[in-house]
């Protein structure tokens, strides 16, 4: 691969205070942390999750379920790309019946990822309600999903490739764009 | 992943990849639905040339519960028992649009030969060679020694350290063939245990240890037991005096499941021929992996078949669909 530019969109404080107003935010269109249940998709969304349920829990002064919810079996382009590993779905105790799930992924962009999420999301049971954040949506959706809390509107050229980086994964805080 | 033929030329991360993608088939399989979309539209045909319940069931259920459509072909009934060739049989399964053929045979390397002969495009999983291989059997195997000695902390792991013993009918034994293959890519010792005649003459180029007495096998303390069935229906010869003898001296019973050591699991390929070469007690103690063996079967066929169908393939059949612009 030739070099690319790249430049930085996000630095760590950015991404911890749209974390911050992010968890405030999911406390108050759920009218506090009763019946909350945070999915992550694997493999940033999961962090970014464990995050958000950490900053939930020190705003509200309840723990919150955190888990993960990998996509890749739900997935529309499985026989368009190498073959991808699955990763481990990881539902808390207690299910998600009844409950207000927040699936949290890194970026958004097409919202086939989600719909994947949705799909199996409906095979582990009946959520009253399915609520999305993204810490960056860089827009060019091709399903009508759209989501409920947003660290980042970030408008990007559909070659351009945004990048997560997140300290447990890549040893940094960054979001960068690239063309 | 193109084909899964054996286990003698699987590297050890294609059979870790194996094993891992299984631990996630095997996590959706307590959900409430446990239908995945994921192979919706393809086509899995079971071709079963030689007599077979649970393979046959184990990877239809793994093809139904990935949404593949699944097509039983046995060979009893069929134009195969009119004088069909392997080829023609191959030939009209591609015409049908089969994406994977499971494939059991007597012949040893029937799957090669149609994996490599470029009758089909499809996928070919050999479910059982004549005495050959049969990959996920001993794919399973493994999976549920290391579910029972890791639990929820497997994913990744290999084998290494870990004794096996494998008991029986070696000769004739396909199960113990891949077994010895893939046990010992993923770091395990394996011994093989059986009386003189049932040693096929090759064994010195295996790596594994051969004994003869089962008690001094039980004495080395292994951590899982493998009993392989006696298969009477290849015993056209005398390879042993008596049924009674041979359980005698190599049948798991009360007294040596005594002597196994805490903690060790005792395994059986499946079917069972109780009090021949296994003891009810033994089959029916709770050290006995023989129904877990069945259903991580099933997720073990499952994550065979997601790594072979569910990527793009690489398969010059398929090029006149175009390119591969969104037409949904």
């Amino acid at each position: 691969m030739t070099p690319e530019s790249s430049r930085p969109v996000m630095h760590a404080a950015d991404i911890a205070r749209a974390l911050t107003r992010i968890s405030h935010e999911i406390l108050e269109s759920n009218k506090g942390p009763d019946d909350l249940v945070i999915l992550g998709i694997p493999t940033r969304g999961v962090t970014l999750a464990q995050r958000v349920g950490a900053l939930l829990a020190d705003i509200s002064g309840h723990s919150v379920p955190v888990g993960a919810l990998d996509v890749t079996m739900y997935r529309d382009d499985l026989h368009r790309a190498p073959i991808r590993a699955p990763h481990p779905t990881d539902i808390p105790h207690g299910g998600v019946d009844g409950k207000t799930v927040v699936l949290v992924d890194d970026v958004l962009f097409s919202g086939r990822s989600i719909r994947a999420a949705l799909d199996a999301l409906n095979d582990i049971g009946r959520p009253a309600a399915v609520r999305l954040a993204i810490l960056v949506d860089r827009g060019h959706r091709e399903l009508p999903i759209r989501p409920d809390f947003v660290g980042k509107n970030l408008p990007s050229a559909r070659t351009e490739r945004v990048n997560v980086m997140l300290r447990e994964n890549d040893g940094v805080d960054e979001v960068t764009i690239a063309s | 992943m193109r084909h899964l033929l054996d286990t003698k030329t699987l590297s050890r991360d294609d059979a870790l990849r194996i094993l891992d993608v299984a631990e996630d088939m095997r996590d959706t399989q307590s959900r409430e639905v446990k239908k995945l979309p994921t192979l919706r539209g393809k086509t899995v045909v079971n071709l079963f040339f030689e007599d077979s319940t649970r393979t046959r069931i184990s990877f239809e259920a793994a093809a139904k519960r990935l949404s593949a459509d699944v097509i039983n072909f046995s060979a009893k009934g069929s134009s195969v028992s009119k004088g069909e060739s392997l080829q023609d049989t191959a030939q009209t399964l591609q015409a049908m649009g089969a994406d994977a053929v499971v494939i059991r045979h007597g012949a040893s390397g029937a799957p090669q030969t149609l994996a490599t002969s470029g009758w089909i495009s499809a996928g070919v999983v050999n479910a059982g060679d004549g005495t050959h291989e049969h990959p996920t059997q001993a794919l399973l195997d493994a999976f549920t020694i290391r579910k029972r000695r890791f639990g929820d902390d497997s994913r990744a792991r290999d084998l290494a350290g870990v004794k096996v013993t494998i008991v029986g009918d070696v000769l004739h034994s396909r199960v113990a063939r891949s077994n010895v293959w893939l046990l010992t890519t993923l770091g395990a010792e394996v011994t093989l245990v059986a009386p003189p005649t049932l040693v096929p003459q090759d064994v010195s180029a295996w790596p594994v240890t051969i004994r003869y007495d089962l008690d001094e096998a039980i004495a080395a303390a292994p951590d899982a037991i493998m009993m392989l069935r006696i298969q009477l229906e290849r015993m056209n010869a005398a390879y042993f005096p008596t049924e009674r003898e041979y359980s005698r001296r190599w049948g798991l019973d009360a007294a040596r499941l005594r002597a196994l050591p805490e903690g060790s699991i005792i395994m059986h390929p499946g079917p069972m021929n109780r009090g021949l070469e296994i003891s009810a007690d033994a089959a029916d103690s709770p050290r006995s992996t023989v129904l877990e063996q069945v259903s991580n079967g099933v997720s073990v066929r499952m994550a065979a078949l997601y790594l072979l169908l569910a990527g793009e393939r690489d398969t010059t059949f398929r090029q006149a669909q175009g390119p591969t612009e969104d037409s949904r």
